[in-house]
């Protein structure tokens, strides 16, 4: 089983980091504005300090950078740290490709 | 031959065969034959039936969604918080089978509210497509 997801080591914290759908909601909203966390928390119906934490998790994750103005944080999305996410259905038919020729290869086999 | 799309994400592999539908439908569902083309299992092909794919990567959960022999298998396909389902079909030919696998759906294996919207995957895709299509 020489395949593997070979996306999996810098996809995987993207998918956690994603996988929550606030995270997402957030990421979604930052992707068209840069904000600061009480506009994110505004409306959101989640604290400031959970909307923080989520903020956490997408920078950890690099997708989200953060930028200093005074005594506000101001939030954007880095859509490049997508990429790895973008490659992983390509991903996935190559991993399906290769099973199927072990398949095909199973199948001749079990002509012997 | 394979096919993508963000908007619905989906997977899918199709190939022809020249091999009967019963002999593949034997190598899609029997664990030993299962293990040596795609992973270890402990599969049964039994509707509801919960099983797991494992690698040294990791394990993907499942549970079987439809059995009909020789023509259509279906399960969950579990991994890294996203929920697809995996469908194989396999059509008589005159040579053999048409064997397709779509891999479709995917979506968060939990779903929670915020701003009342339904943030699931695809339709973040989508959203995610427009907004790199800006970029361009």
């Amino acid at each position: 089983m020489g395949y593997c997801f070979c996306v999996q080591a810098t996809a995987d914290d993207l998918f956690r980091a994603l996988a929550d759908p606030t995270r997402r909601a957030i990421f979604e909203r930052l992707a068209l504005e840069e904000l600061p966390v009480h506009a994110l928390t505004e409306g959101a119906g989640v604290s400031q300090p959970a909307v923080s934490k989520h903020l956490r998790v997408l920078k950890q994750a690099g997708l989200v950078r953060d930028r200093h103005e005074g005594r506000q944080t101001h939030y954007s999305a880095q859509l490049g740290a997508l990429a790895p996410l973008i490659d992983w259905t390509s991903q996935m038919a190559g991993f399906w490709q290769s099973r199927f020729d072990h398949l095909e290869a199973l199948l001749k086999r079990m002509d012997q | 031959m394979s096919e993508e799309s963000t908007e619905t994400l989906s997977v899918v592999v199709e190939r022809e065969m020249p091999h009967p539908p019963e002999k593949i439908w034997c190598a899609l569902t029997q664990p030993d034959l299962i293990e040596e083309w795609l992973m270890k299992n402990d599969f049964e092909p039994v509707v509801d039936h919960r099983f797991n794919f494992r690698a040294d990567w990791g394990s993907v959960d499942c549970q079987v969604l439809a059995v009909e022999p020789n023509k259509t298998l279906s399960y969950t396909w579990g991994a890294f918080g996203l929920g697809s389902v995996v469908t194989w079909t396999l059509t008589p030919t005159s040579s053999g089978t048409h064997v397709r696998m779509e891999q479709s759906g995917f979506r968060p294996d939990q779903q929670q509210a915020y701003h009342g919207a339904k943030a699931g995957w695809p339709r973040f895709f989508a959203a995610l497509e427009q907004v790199l299509a800006r970029i361009d």
